[in-house]
């Protein structure tokens, strides 16, 4: 740790920010999968572990009650296809989330396994393994579309909600005029996750799949700046789903933000994934990542990975309070992250309009308060990651009547919002714990509870015999 | 320190640990290996008339039946007798007994169904100086086509014959050795018995077929696209074995004859099973074929240390011990009454006892407590079938506990009664004994 008095010159020969740190190979290597695909042998094996409990606790622990047991068994039977329809039946997005899904906190923490043998089955990769199996096959291999209603549904946001609606109201026979605001769907898939995580183009595969069931077009580079756009939108089609996920990043508010080197960790974390060569990127030598949840782990790991020596991720906070895992701290840490608890960000310390450092307040819980306990820390940074979380932009929302929550949409768990024809879903809705396996189930129950409401409003339509 | 040294059928071994006749057994290569790694004795694989060998398959001659880990639950082969010339076996044989004096030296003979045949072998293999024969009489595959093999042991007429030729022919120990593809394993083994045999060994492969290919559609393993039936064996024959084994103890007619256990012997608690169960040493080939000669140094080390546990000195100190336990089901005691017991700080929750005795028995386990996931016998409903204890993952978390007499048995709502009672004097049993029959 760098502790050092803030007149001090930190950086006299300016940031040592540059590309090309590692040799090219390393680069394969750090941003390859994280967690490979299984081969058959270990998946079976792995399979085998599983109890096929009765009322499996990890079925009623996955958001999207995914027939944990059964796909597992599946697998242990070598039938492929009929585990990922069990998966993707519960969660379209089945791949995505066997790669990001937090397994621990989730499935894999309430597996009896871990009572009897201290080590859960591992469901996320047997859920790879499966769905992996099925997406080099066309969708028609498993799913069916139904007889087209002649119904048409905008959805607005094609990350894991959207996505999940979309699919959802195609394969009941709808069309969908999927729309997203950047130049490729998937959202934060596409542009969110660290690279390691789905590595290979997954989630353009994943999209591309999901999208061929039929029915659906993607709009992309079509962003909801206003009301009347939206108004658009429902006069056109039967219904609307907004699935806009968390697009607006704040500033901390501290001195010094404004300095050069200092970045949004999504923004950063979206350039790497859309890098096709990694060395290209520049990274500091010195790296201070301000946040302590999931976006901070993926970018100040990604950092190290990169080449950055030194990284230090600052929590405001104790550990109990970090939104990020227990598996994701020990990743952080494996990888040569140094976290600290305890220590708001004060001040960005610049030199020549660059920053060189960020100084931070230490402070305590005493009764329930956060409390200075007015001593320092100041740790040198060539680049600074700030990752304190993202809002929604509400103010294309005003004036469509949507009743808000602490910034974010309300409806209900089947994404009905207060306004007539509107729903909502994922990030964006009030609630939850911002976790892609939650956004796709609210896309999921979305795409039913519309096609529930379309059906009424047909039949109520009908002409009586 | 536990003696495992042991005589069977006369013949002395510093323990019961033998090797099958089988492929592990076929040359003198292997069986010196066999002999530097422990083993007890072996029996030569069989060897058959003077002439022209047997040919084998050039196929595959195994198949077998794996766990998802790729254990071996079952095996299967196709391999016939010795396809090396009877010289050249008789040579090997003669050089390794006098290499290993102090091991047991069995040699395997199936020839045709003729005297003369016996007569022609039996000096030849005499005279090699080997400590005894054991006659092939269950080969189930290739060899029974032609009326040697199983086709001798289905008929009990000539298992009685041609022991007696051999016991007439020979000076040596005669071990029979029985084929399970049978109905009544008491009838071929009083055969044996009634021609003089010194020892039988059971059992033999039983008829198989390990599956189908789910491509071709074609019997798996096939050679030259065909397949057909061969012998099974390894772990999942054991218990039918076992069976098999306590038959010829119980019988009247077989009582008291050595037998030498083979079937899915693997570990020291498998041969344990058999030497408990009466069998006066064991024969080993499947576990040696899937992990190689050096096992027999675990099973040794593992049944010593077990007899120092217990306390015995011999094999003999606990040989036939289960075999009291044993009997006919109308002799069960339906006054023992047991329930299951789920211990719950051993439970991982699972739930399979629910689900099985839910859905398969008793519906005698709760599924849920005050909206949780909670497993509990109910003892009103529990007949203590054992079937939660088989399917619970956790070892001793599930147990059957025993009602004293006195206690009520909340099912039926009886006293328990301390007097044993079986179905040969029940009420509801037609041919019931009736108390002055049962006395007469």
């Amino acid at each position: 740790m760098s502790t050092m008095p803030p007149s001090t010159p930190l950086a006299e020969a300016g940031p040592d920010i540059r590309p090309a740190r590692l040799a090219p190979e390393q680069y394969a290597a750090h941003f390859a999968d994280a967690a490979p695909r299984y081969s058959r042998t270990q998946a079976l094996v792995e399979a085998e572990r599983c109890l096929y409990c009765h009322d499996a606790p990890c079925a009623t622990a996955c958001p999207t009650g995914i027939d944990v047991p059964s796909f597992i068994r599946r697998i242990a039977e070598d039938n492929l296809r009929g585990a990922a329809k069990t998966i993707l039946e519960a969660n379209p997005l089945g791949g995505t989330c066997a790669r990001v899904c937090p397994t621990e906190e989730l499935c894999e923490q309430v597996c009896v396994r871990t009572a009897q043998q201290g080590k859960p089955v591992e469901i996320g990769r047997l859920q790879r393994y499966a769905v992996d199996a099925v997406m080099d096959r066309p969708v028609s291999a498993l799913f069916q579309r139904a007889a087209p209603t002649g119904r048409r549904v905008a959805v607005v946001g094609a990350g894991p909600a959207g996505l999940a609606c979309a699919f959802g109201l195609a394969r009941l026979g709808h069309e969908v005029a999927l729309f997203d605001a950047r130049a490729k769907g998937g959202g934060l898939n596409e542009y969110g996750l660290a690279s390691y995580k789905t590595a290979g183009g997954f989630a353009q595969r994943e999209l591309d799949w999901l999208m061929s069931i039929g029915g659906i077009t993607l709009q992309c580079g079509w962003k909801l700046e206003s009301a009347a756009q939206l108004q658009a939108l429902q006069r056109e089609h039967a219904a609307v789903y907004l699935a806009l996920g968390l697009a607006r990043t704040d500033a901390i508010g501290i001195p010094g933000e404004d300095c050069a080197g200092v970045h949004d960790a999504v923004d950063f974390i979206a350039t790497l994934l859309q890098a096709a060569d990694k060395s290209t990127l520049p990274i500091g030598r010195r790296v201070v990542v301000i946040g302590g949840g999931m976006t901070a782990v993926d970018a100040a790991v990604q950092s190290k990975l990169l080449g950055a020596e030194e990284v230090h991720m600052v929590y405001r906070r104790g550990p109990d309070q970090m939104g990020a895992s227990d598996a994701e701290q020990d990743w952080a840490q494996t990888h040569g992250v140094t976290i600290h608890h305890w220590l708001a960000p004060e001040a960005i310390l610049g030199d020549g309009g660059h920053a060189v450092a960020v100084r931070f307040a230490r402070q305590h819980m005493v009764n329930g308060q956060l409390v200075a306990d007015g001593t320092h820390e100041t740790f040198a940074a060539d680049m600074v990651f700030r990752a304190i979380g993202q809002k929604l932009d509400t103010r294309v929302l005003d004036g469509v009547g949507l009743e808000l929550k602490k910034g974010r949409i309300v409806a209900d768990v089947d994404g009905r919002t207060t306004v007539p024809g509107l729903w909502a879903g994922g990030d964006c809705r009030s609630g939850g714990r911002d976790l892609t396996v939650e956004a796709v189930e609210d896309g999921k129950r979305a795409a039913l509870s519309i096609h529930a409401a379309l059906t009424v409003q047909a039949t109520l339509s009908a002409p009586a015999h | 320190m536990a003696d495992l040294s042991n005589t069977f059928a006369g013949i002395r071994t510093p323990n019961p640990f033998w090797l099958a006749s089988a492929p592990p057994t076929d040359k003198a290569y292997n069986v010196n290996r066999a002999f530097e790694a422990g083993w007890g004795g072996v029996v030569w694989k069989t060897l058959g008339e003077a002439g022209p060998p047997v040919v084998n398959v050039n196929g595959p001659r195994y198949g077998a039946l794996l766990t998802p880990d790729r254990r071996m639950l079952g095996f299967n082969n196709i391999e016939l007798i010795t396809d090396r010339p009877l010289d050249v076996n008789l040579a090997e044989i003669r050089q390794v007994k006098r290499d290993w004096p102090d091991r047991a030296l069995v040699v395997s003979l199936m020839v045709p169904c003729t005297e003369q045949a016996w007569r022609d072998i039996l000096p030849m293999v005499e005279d090699t100086g080997c400590d005894g024969v054991e006659l092939n009489f269950g080969c189930p595959h290739g060899m029974s086509e032609r009326g040697m093999g199983s086709a001798v042991g289905q008929v009990p007429e000539y298992i009685e014959m041609v022991t007696a030729w051999c016991k007439q022919y020979s000076r040596l120990p005669v071990i029979v050795k029985l084929t399970p593809n049978i109905t009544d394993i008491r009838k071929p083994a009083t055969a044996a018995k009634r021609g003089g045999a010194d020892a039988v060994s059971l059992i033999n492969t039983i008829n198989s077929i390990i599956g189908v290919d789910p491509d071709t559609l074609m019997i798996n393993p096939a050679t030259g696209g065909m397949g057909s039936h061969g012998g099974y064996c390894g772990p999942a024959v054991k218990p039918i074995a076992l069976n098999m084994v306590a038959e010829i103890g119980r019988s009247a007619e077989t009582a008291g004859i050595p037998i030498s256990g083979i079937g899915g012997i693997g570990t020291w608690r498998d041969a344990l099973d058999y030497i408990a169960l009466g069998a006066g040493n064991v024969q080993v080939c499947t576990a040696a074929m899937a992990f190689g000669f050096k096992i027999v140094q675990e099973m040794i080390d593992g049944l010593s240390n077990y007899m120092d546990d217990k306390g015995f000195r011999s094999i003999e100190d606990f040989r036939g011990r289960a075999l009291k336990t044993v009997t006919d089901w109308q002799y069960l005691n339906l006054n023992a009454v047991s329930k299951a017991v789920i211990d719950q700080d051993k439970c991982i929750s699972c739930g399979r006892c629910h689900i099985a005795c839910e859905d398969t028995s008793h519906q005698a386990i709760t599924s849920m407590l005050n909206g949780q996931r909670h497993f509990e016998v109910m003892e009103n409903e529990c007949v203590g079938c054992n079937l939660c204890v088989t399917v619970c993952p956790v070892p001793e978390c599930i147990t059957l506990r025993t009602l004293a007499p006195g206690e009520v048995d909340l099912r039926t709502g009886q006293v328990v009664s301390a007097t044993p009672a079986d179905w040969t004097t029940h009420p509801n049993n037609p041919m019931r004994k009736t108390p002055a029959a049962a006395t007469a």
